[in-house]
């Protein structure tokens, strides 16, 4: 399949501190990653706060710069574009935030934050033909009747309600590419499901793609069965293949770890896993990683001498899942 | 089983602009000693504002109409709603702590963890030294997995969420509480420190025989620690049983909704259903069950009057009329 996005050995650095007492530092927030996203497939991004996860779908929607590497779509590196060839980039990858809240300017109604960007881009020419395209796309969203929503301010409208307005208007551009970064975190348990499945609407009606960013394995699992899922550990993908494979026969210590630590929602599975012990609780800082894997400080696997020595890289065990750790390395 | 609290028919609601906000409508459950009770709802359900009645700690714009709270443990007796000023303040805390939600704000951000206990010691006026007060803390901060030297001398900034949570924890614990009430302790941390909270609260119930009451909107976090399980919709509770009754043999049509909506990781891949619509206005309520705009078991009788919570098992409570059509898993 036709590779819509292409990511090249990407490292995304941050400085921080520089005053006078603080000296600079930079925070390696990606390292090397190399992905890329087919036309039509579902992509999850799985890991812990300050993985980088958030980062790599700011890349890939043009938000901000990749300090090296190259970012392709299709085939064409997004920063080395034109103005008009940027322009076309930019409409077909569209991002869906975590907070339906804060995404929506209060002061404007449905039909304004609809009606901008389609008179911007001109995709409609007239203020008949904008409500039209706007009825149209509340149609889509599942905002129905129409007339009960097209004028209404955020404020009027529940959680689940404003996090289909903000898919509606990431619709507006006819993207091919939707990045939903923790698109359904922050709603109810009742209200997550109806937008997964009209996400999953999306994908079947127009082939959609979806980079699908969580910290949620069970939504991943869901949401992502029929495609790929990546697990991030501090700015690297320790492990990535078809959604099934990963959690059914994950590889990764890491990987293994997340699925034991999950609680999961019905007492006689969740009472009996059996919880791998980390040699240590908390999480390293990206400024003071450890020597050799990431995970090795850890990782109840770990072997001195290798571990701790070489970084290691994803090396592909069966087809299509990669796994980067030693224990998997080239011998196997 | 020994009751330690014991909630009779409560009311609380908010005055606001619109109106008044029905929060909480006639909830009476029972809570035994050393037992683990999650009450478990979505946002806007009521549980946050039942969980601060407990120690009387609602917001000003709260009015508690109706009700009793008894507390009774070692001899003491107790009835919250009317207790105020010292009194009160001995209650708090001494009888009943609690750890609110979001560990990060729980912290004043420019003084040391040390300085924070301290503070919080002399405004409850607890009579203790600083050298008794200093070793119980100690001790309670090894209970909770953290090295003690690190922690009092840090800014609440440089500990991650889990430290943060955990050390709220033990300060919850520093005045040998009976019952310790934690509202959303797992929600804003990661999946490894999740578990660490999880395994932390197990031993800590084990140890100190405590009864805990845990306020969730995530269902696998009961699965996981909770004796019983109370439902919560709409102000009132649906639906109190064990865990196990809960979780495999629900009775009413929202715990149903509710499980099928949920997904989990070890099991394999299965279809979900969505509860449809949206919970409602609790200014403007509907007629008769709370539920029934969105159930599907709904007949005639369920518009026209609340049902209550009646005992139809052992231990089993539930509010609906329809409830041995679910147990049948029919619809008719």
């Amino acid at each position: 399949m036709e590779k819509i996005i292409e990511l090249r050995n990407v490292n995304k650095f941050f400085t921080i501190g520089g005053g006078f007492f603080n000296p600079k530092k930079t925070l390696k927030v990606l390292e090397n990653l190399n992905l890329s996203i087919r036309r039509g497939e579902i992509l999850c991004l799985v890991g812990e706060s300050g993985c980088g996860k958030t980062t790599t779908g700011k890349l890939i929607a043009g938000l901000i710069r990749p300090t090296s590497g190259e970012i392709l779509f299709y085939g064409k590196d997004i920063w080395k574009m034109d103005k008009s060839e940027f322009k076309n980039y930019r409409r077909s990858v569209q991002i869906v935030h975590q907070d339906p809240y804060s995404s929506l300017n209060p002061v404007k109604t449905i039909y304004d934050t609809l009606s901008a960007p389609l008179l911007k881009h001109h995709i409609v020419s007239s203020n008949g033909q904008c409500e039209e395209k706007i009825s149209e796309l509340l149609e889509i969203v599942g905002l129905t009747p129409v007339e009960d929503f097209i004028y209404k301010y955020p404020h009027q409208l529940s959680g689940g309600q404003r996090q289909r307005v903000v898919i509606a208007r990431a619709l507006t551009l006819n993207p091919e590419l939707i990045v939903a970064d923790e698109a359904v975190s922050m709603l109810d348990v009742s209200i997550r499901l109806s937008i997964i499945r009209l996400l999953l609407s999306l994908k079947e009606n127009f082939n959609m793609t979806f980079l699908f960013i969580t910290h949620d394995l069970a939504m991943a699992k869901y949401f992502g069965w029929n495609g790929r899922i990546a697990v991030m550990y501090l700015g690297r993908i320790v492990e990535m293949g078809p959604t099934p494979k990963v959690l059914e026969n994950p590889l990764h210590p890491y990987t293994k770890a997340l699925l034991l630590a999950v609680p999961e929602a019905d007492p006689e599975i969740t009472r009996n896993k059996k919880v791998m012990e980390l040699k240590s609780l908390d999480l390293p800082s990206l400024l003071n990683l450890p020597p050799g894997c990431r995970f090795s400080n850890r990782c109840p696997y770990m072997e001195p001498g290798k571990c701790d020595r070489i970084e290691p890289n994803l090396y592909e065990v069966e087809k299509e899942h990669y796994v980067a750790c030693e224990l998997y390395g080239r011998g196997v | 089983m020994e009751s330690i609290l014991k909630i009779e028919d409560l009311y609380i609601d908010y005055r606001v602009r619109r109106g008044l906000v029905k929060a909480v409508r006639g909830v009476s459950l029972e809570v035994y000693k050393g037992e683990t009770l999650a009450i478990i709802g979505e946002s806007g359900s009521g549980k946050t504002t039942l969980g601060l009645s407990i120690i009387k700690l609602l917001p000003s714009s709260a009015r508690i109409s109706q009700g009793k709270i008894w507390y009774q443990a070692d001899g003491k007796k107790y009835e919250v709603v009317s207790l105020d000023g010292g009194k009160l303040r001995k209650f708090r805390w001494k009888e009943i702590a609690m750890v609110f939600q979001s560990a990060l704000n729980a912290f004043n951000p420019v003084i040391r963890i040390w300085d924070h206990i301290v503070d919080t010691i002399d405004s409850h006026d607890v009579k203790i030294t600083k050298e008794e007060l200093r070793t119980k803390v100690l001790e309670l901060l090894r209970l909770v997995q953290l090295d003690p030297d690190r922690v009092l001398r840090s800014y609440p900034h440089e500990l991650s969420g889990g430290m943060r949570q955990r050390v709220l924890i033990a300060l919850a614990l520093l005045l040998d509480p009976n019952i310790i009430i934690l509202d959303e302790p797992t929600t804003a941390l990661d999946i490894l420190s999740q578990r660490s909270i999880i395994e932390l609260l197990k031993k800590i119930k084990k140890e100190l025989n405590l009864t805990i009451i845990l306020i969730s909107h995530d269902l696998s976090l009961a699965a996981e620690l909770a004796d019983r399980v109370a439902v919560m919709y709409a102000g009132s509770l649906v639906e109190v049983g064990s865990v196990y009754d809960i979780f495999y043999r629900p009775l009413h049509p929202y715990t149903l909704g509710l499980i099928k909506a949920v997904p989990t990781v070890s099991t394999s891949f299965r279809e979900l259903i969505s509860i449809p619509g949206s919970p409602p206005d609790l200014i403007d309520l509907p007629p008769g069950c709370k539920f029934h705009p969105r159930c599907e078991y709904k007949k005639e009788e369920c518009l026209r009057e609340e049902p209550k919570l009646i005992g139809v098992f052992p231990n089993h409570y539930v509010a609906c009329y329809r409830w041995e059509k679910i147990k049948d898993g029919k619809n008719n």
